[in-house]
């Protein structure tokens, strides 16, 4: 039995949350049981994801080939030390999104399918992070795609269509883009599999049709992820759904395009041939600059806490502009660092809706005197999201900005600087505001659930751990990215060299 | 023949981008159909154009016959096909009830999710 | 609605679900299978929704839309389980002859895929043609 979960592991990240969205769907209208589906998904699936980490940690990567097809004819998924990793904290976050829903969650928002809903998007999450096949990680984008349009009209208000309609049309420009950009690939190499166009990629010709592809990658991750010329859809979208739904988004969703971008410009194209770096460099800055500038006029919690979101993602995109083995370390640990700290960011945007009954900032007020433990724990994210020692984020843009200095892109360290500083104005909004004046009409404050602190301090938790005591992760991060580059590794899991021979003759 | 495929292409292209630019959701749902036929059709180019027989296994052989087609690109398209069908119903819906509860189908009328915590609003509307 | 749609409906009510079986069952080795199957016989239910009412079109299902989907889903999800306890491979499928019939554990993949198919076009049909709009 135990070596069967360890041959098979790579399957239950996916499978788990399969069935469980399966289950709710069929026991729809039983609100109870769908709740002990969903709890017991996500915590089977977070120690199966774990698992996978820990064998990929000490036996290198794991792949498995579907339906009893060898690669590169069947559909393959495989693991890296960064996919892993990637699964874990993804899980992570979706366990503590649901102790947080436990009281946060509306009858109607269940009624509308938020359990069949969120395991859904769980597969798409986890799928698109193992698999090893370009067309099916297209698959498990559109799955992603489609639950989570179900998920940000979750409640059908006015808001919550408006934003779910922007979401829609422009990520579905950026799917039909990824399409576009497979049917190129494919058409120039011949082959889906990641780690054949590993191998095949560097011995093509180059044509117009794979730069073509290339920037079509580029633009629809671009899209995903939330860059500079293409992010309007994220602020416009995410705050309007519930603060659940936001918290899982902000974590996890552009994290996703954030790694595929990754995946494709380390695995498939050379990022240090043709403009990539240049571009990168481009939407790096505007990214970071942008996005810390519309935060900075708005007043509704989540809209700020959106837009930091991608000035976020212009810190990660440096990784690949600078793209030296120490900025792809960075990126990573930044990866980490920022899907804790944001979603931390969304679930106390959720308290302080709790205790206050407002989201925007005008409006709200005192919650220093009502409740201290809250500002406490605000100050954690915010202060780390900024950048502030002892926090994770001081040395997540530490390594980011060394290896800009060390990688000759000194302005792009200079942006990232300014922008650091700009966080800082923002956080110290919402703490004037939501926390230190008092509010301008008399505010009846609530109790904040349980439920709602333990996610929040686990958080914290993980935050100052990773602040104090970062040397390990920093060594993960840097076999993450060393095992990313390899090309070698990913090729040999599935082809030695009888195989190449056999295709030769 | 590749080249009138690709004419096709590009001028699908063109007709859903012209349609998307559109501030009417009916019409922006109608360029990402057209736009998402034209990805499906290029997809059908790049995989090589040939004129054979359809790759369908004869019942009295066990693989496919030399002059048959590449069935890898038919496959993916079915997939693009049944994965876009879904996503458009789904973004029809939408439109249908953006249509129900904001009584307009035009962009410049739906700004909702931008009034909340807008400085250019006083106070949005509630919610969460 | 007119008396031939609502007449007709009925012969075509059973006419498409008949057919989309016979699809599902055909797409073992030639064209057909679970997808078109299921759209067959979600037509079957549309057309009844749509000559009739809804609520009518509900009762013919039996269960809601999104349960069968589940049920769907599920069936799918199980029919690749055996391949992993043979293989370890999931999705590997078994397969057996019973008399002329060759079955396998793909069968039950495109029952699930039948089943998904019908329960989401379903629940997408039957908001439309409730929903009056504004």
């Amino acid at each position: 039995m135990v070596d069967f979960i360890r041959e098979t592991i790579i399957l239950w990240p996916v499978a788990i949350p399969l069935a469980a969205a399966a289950f709710a769907a069929a026991l729809s209208g039983r609100h109870g049981l769908q709740r002990v589906v969903t709890l017991g998904a996500v915590i089977m699936t977070f120690a199966a994801s774990l698992l996978l980490l820990s064998i990929v940690l000490s036996e290198g990567m794991v792949a498995k080939e579907f339906g009893g097809w060898r690669a590169p004819f069947g559909i393959v998924f495989m693991a890296d030390s960064f996919s892993a990793a990637m699964v874990t904290i993804a899980n992570l976050l979706a366990l503590c999104a649901i102790i947080f829903a436990q009281t946060e969650l509306r009858p109607r928002q269940i009624e509308a399918g938020f359990h069949p809903l969120f395991q859904g998007l769980m597969v798409g999450v986890n799928g698109a992070f193992l698999t090893g096949d370009i067309f099916n990680l297209y698959v498990w984008f559109e799955v992603m795609l489609i639950t989570t349009l179900g998920l940000i009209t979750l409640d059908r208000t006015r808001a919550q269509i408006d934003g779910a309609i922007k979401y829609a049309i422009l990520n579905l420009i950026s799917t039909i883009l990824f399409l576009m950009a497979i049917g190129l690939l494919y058409g120039a190499t011949g082959t889906l599999n990641m780690s054949d166009l590993a191998r095949v990629l560097p011995e093509t010709q180059a044509s117009a049709a794979l730069t073509i592809s290339a920037m079509m990658f580029l633009v629809a991750f671009g899209i995903k992820s939330g860059f500079f010329p293409m992010f309007f859809w994220l602020p416009s979208s995410y705050h309007t759904a519930s603060i659940i739904v936001s918290a899982v988004f902000a974590g996890l969703l552009t994290k996703v395009g954030i790694y595929a971008l990754f995946r494709v410009f380390t695995l498939l194209f050379d990022i240090d041939d043709g403009a990539y770096k240049p571009l990168m460099a481009f939407f790096a800055a505007g990214t970071m600059i942008f996005g810390v500038f519309g935060a900075a006029v708005q007043w509704d919690v989540r809209r700020i806490l959106s837009f930091h979101i991608i000035s976020q993602i212009g810190y990660i995109m440096l990784g690949l502009a600078v793209a030296t083995p120490l900025a792809l370390a960075g990126a990573v640990f930044y990866i980490f660092h920022h899907i804790i700290v944001k979603a931390n960011l969304f679930f106390i945007a959720g308290a302080i809706w709790r205790a206050t009954g407002t989201f925007d900032l005008r409006q709200c007020g005192g919650l220093i005197k009502q409740s201290p433990y809250l500002t406490l724990l605000f100050a954690i994210p915010a202060l780390s999201l900024a950048g502030i020692p002892p926090l994770s984020g001081f040395w997540a843009k530490f390594m980011m900005i060394d290896a800009s200095f060390r990688g000759d892109a000194g302005w792009l360290a200079a942006v990232a600087l300014f922008v650091g500083l700009l966080t800082i104005f923002s956080m110290s909004k919402i703490w004037l505001e939501a926390f230190w004046k008092n509010p301008p009409r008399p505010i009846h404050y609530r109790p904040v659930p349980v439920t709602v602190t333990v996610p929040i301090v686990t958080l914290c938790i993980i935050t100052l751990t990773i602040g104090f005591a970062p040397d390990a992760l920093v060594r993960f991060s840097q076999r993450a990215a060393t095992d990313m580059a390899d090309r070698q590794a990913f090729i040999a899991l599935f082809f030695d060299d009888t195989d190449i021979a056999e295709v030769n003759q | 023949m590749s080249l009138i495929y690709a004419f096709s292409v590009s001028a699908l292209m063109g007709v859903g981008i012209y349609l998307m630019l559109s501030r009417h959701l009916m019409r922006m749902l109608f360029g990402v159909v057209i736009l998402s036929t034209a990805a499906n059709l290029l997809i059908f180019v790049s995989g090589g154009l040939q004129a054979v027989a359809p790759p369908i296994i004869q019942g009295d052989m066990n693989i496919l016959g030399e002059t048959a087609a590449n069935p890898l690109p038919q496959a993916l398209i079915l997939t693009a096909i049944v994965i876009g069908f879904a996503l458009v119903a789904f973004a029809a819906a939408l439109v249908l009830k953006a249509y129900g509860t904001i009584g307009s189908v035009f962009t410049d009328d739906q700004n909702d999710a931008e009034r909340l915590g807008s400085p250019f609003y006083e106070e949005g509307p509630r919610n969460g | 609605m007119s008396l031939i749609f609502t007449t007709m409906t009925r012969i075509f009510f059973i006419l498409l679900l008949v057919a989309s079986i016979f699809m599902l069952f055909r797409g073992h080795n030639n064209p057909g299978g679970g997808f078109i199957g299921g759209l067959f016989a979600a037509l079957a239910f549309a057309l009844l929704a749509l000559s009739d009412s809804v609520d009518t079109a509900r009762r013919a299902l039996m269960v809601h839309p999104i349960t069968l989907l589940g049920l769907g889903l599920l069936l799918a999800l199980l029919s690749g389980l055996p391949g992993l306890f043979s293989d370890s491979s999931f999705l590997r499928h078994w397969w057996t002859s019973i008399g002329a019939l060759h079955v396998g554990t793909a069968t039950i993949f495109d029952v699930g895929v039948f089943l998904v198919v019908i329960g989401g076009v379903l629940s997408l049909v039957f908001r439309f043609y409730q929903e009056e709009p504004a």
